[in-house]
């Protein structure tokens, strides 16, 4: 028979992981560009990538703390942004998705190439970049504690404790942002950027401070992302981007909170379908290999994220009124 | 139809505007936009090549001229919105060559647009809103302490209510814009490109689309801002609306302008009669040139 329980609360731990902030924190990035800016970059996963090395590697290589490499990150996705956004702004919408496609496999392909093996461990990646962070771990208990479903080690709690920490800061910066006249201009631009400029906005520069905000947004995520595991070039792949769009459009894509309720329906789905599948296939209900589950469960998240963008199109969280005007 | 609505009292029309003969490219009294050896081709085809043309001041201007005449292009142009291929313009004795649009914004040239850019997804107020520059609260680092801009923010939301409610949209400010009617949404960009308190206004085809009930108010409205001191230029078809509101009527064809002076004696000019009848005599009359013809007769009537 199969254990529900078992497969519940693995489900339920997925709710609260580093990596469902790190989807969340890289969705509310896409939701400043593609959601309040209209911005459609397909480069989320390039962002990701510079968070994830430049942190690993500013510590790996050069020794830096963990502050500095922080900072480290967040400077190469600001100069990202900049030499994304000089020559590609004035473009149209979808010409600026084909260019951050590109540039964020540019990206990847960098990571991955041998090289610069020394520095970016090629294809096997980089680990052991994480003393610096559990050495500033005031939690100290030995084996696993918690409540629920929920036990994890003093350094699994650090790492959920800091990340859920920036994403909850980084909704109330966003929030705040939003209903200020910055956010107007900004939705404005989404609406028609030539109103705008008409009104005497440098609607070029809101956008490639949209761009830079969101991308530094994507990169924080990407350093969140690396701290449950090593930093492996196959991460990065464009199927990144379109799994942090699949969350955001589950979540509402002009929303705060979105990004997160999308983030946690998303792996909690995700985790519910390995383990059931997983089960299924063990006790034979399914006539398939394991391997072959590993792979239905992207399919029947897949048609879950469907049945929700069908029969609730805005998102969970967005507003059902914005629906009425889209042709 | 709309071309029936007059203003509900008879306009003060501005006069003694120009200096010697009312030729294509006579000197203005005071003149507010200066436009000179303005050239736009689009390969073979010369959009707009504009020799020298002066806006009056504090007046009401139409620029008219059959489909394809280049006049929203020429808009286009002055606002920077488009890149001449040569020519120089000044607004109030600033040079406008190579000024991004938003600059010129900034300096009090406000347009509006042919086709109206409503912000579909953004409440009528803050619609509004947007329109007043020099906000505190647009910086990405002041926009996170609300006290350095909500004081400033309600100032601009008076203001705004007030616009509304001149242009009789104020039950609608929390509405989204998408939810207005094709002739609202021309008021509500009308009523926008306002609250940057401009000093010249220019209005592509404020008549296009609307509904005639509309046209009354926006007529008024139009004659409004010239009693406030703004100037007006404005890009019609509608040939009774050029009539009762404009001061000054400039004549463009072929990206020329071929004629000028005022809307009642503009009219005799054999250029202008030209530029709407005769450029396709040979030719069979198409449905636009049916339009130019209605349009002539509508003019001509009006001088019985």
């Amino acid at each position: 028979m199969i254990d529900w329980g078992q497969v519940f609360s693995n489900a339920a731990v997925e709710l609260i992981s580093p990596t469902t902030a790190a989807y969340a924190l890289a969705a509310l990035g896409l939701a400043i560009h593609f959601g309040y800016t209209g911005l459609l970059n397909f480069g989320q996963a390039g962002f990701m990538a510079l968070g994830a090395y430049g942190y690993a590697i500013s510590i790996l290589t050069f020794g830096f703390p963990v502050w500095g490499a922080v900072l480290v990150g967040i400077g190469a996705s600001v100069i990202f942004a900049l030499i994304l956004g000089v020559p590609t702004l004035r473009l149209r919408a979808d010409y600026l998705a084909i260019v951050t496609i590109a540039a964020a496999e540019i990206v990847r392909l960098l990571f991955t190439t041998n090289t610069f093996v020394a520095v970016t461990g090629s294809a096997n990646g980089l680990s052991e970049y994480k003393d610096g962070f559990r050495a500033l771990n005031p939690l100290h208990f030995e084996g696993t504690a918690g409540f629920g479903p929920w036990q994890h080690s003093a350094d699994d709690w650090w790492v959920i404790i800091v990340s859920w920490t920036v994403v909850a800061l980084a909704c109330l910066f966003t929030w705040s942002l939003m209903r200020s006249p910055w956010g107007r201009v900004l939705k404005g631009i989404r609406e028609d950027e030539d109103a705008v400029r008409a009104l005497g906005k440098n609607v070029y520069s809101y956008k490639m401070q949209s761009l830079i905000l969101g991308g530094v947004f994507g990169t924080l995520a990407g350093m969140i992302f690396i701290m449950p595991r090593a930093v492996i070039p196959a991460h990065y792949a464009t199927s990144l981007t379109f799994f942090i769009y699949a969350i955001l459009l589950l979540g509402g894509a002009a929303t705060i909170l979105g990004p997160v309720v999308g983030s946690m329906l998303f792996w909690v789905l995700l985790s519910f379908f390995s383990g059931f599948v997983a089960r299924a296939v063990e006790v034979g209900w399914l006539p398939i290999s394991q391997v072959q589950g590993g792979q239905l469960r992207f399919i029947l998240v897949g048609v879950a994220i469907m049945l929700i963008v069908i029969f609730r199109p805005q998102g969970l969280l967005g507003n059902k009124k914005e629906l009425a005007f889209v042709k | 139809m709309s071309s029936n609505a007059t203003p509900s009292s008879k306009p003060v029309k501005s006069v003694d505007l120009h200096v010697g003969d009312a030729a294509p490219g006579c000197k203005k009294n005071d003149p507010i936009l200066i436009a000179d050896g303005v050239r736009r081709t689009f390969g073979g085809l010369t959009a707009v090549d504009v020799d020298h043309v002066e806006i009056p001041r504090g007046a009401i201007t139409a620029l008219i001229g059959p489909n394809g005449a280049g006049k929203t292009t020429f808009f286009n142009l002055l606002t920077g919105f488009d890149k001449p291929d040569a020519g120089s313009w000044t607004f109030d004795g600033t040079s406008l060559a190579h000024v991004p649009a938003y600059r010129v914004a900034r300096m009090g040239l406000i347009r509006t647009f042919q086709l109206t850019k409503s912000l579909a997804l953004l409440s009528v107020m803050d619609n509004m809103k947007l329109g007043a520059t020099g906000q505190t609260g647009e910086n990405m680092f002041r926009a996170l302490l609300p006290v350095l801009w909500r004081k400033q923010d309600q100032e601009i939301e008076a203001r705004a209510v007030e616009l509304l409610t001149r242009f009789k949209l104020d039950a609608k400010r929390n509405d989204y814009a998408a939810s207005l009617s094709g002739g609202q949404r021309k008021l509500l960009e009308m009523a926008r490109a306002l609250m940057s308190e401009p000093t010249l206004v220019m209005l592509d085809e404020p008549m296009a689309g609307v509904n005639p009930a509309l046209t009354q108010s926006l007529l008024d409205h139009i004659l409004g801002l010239k009693e406030q001191g703004m100037t007006v230029l404005f890009v019609e078809h509608d040939m009774h609306m050029v009539r009762h509101i404009a001061d000054w009527v400039i004549v463009m064809a072929e990206g020329r302008v071929v004629a000028e002076g005022d809307p009642h004696t503009v009219m005799q000019n054999p250029a202008v009669i030209d530029a709407y009848l005769g450029q396709h005599h040979d030719s069979d009359l198409g449905s636009s040139d049916a339009d130019n013809v209605e349009a002539m007769k509508e003019l001509l009537d009006d001088d019985k």
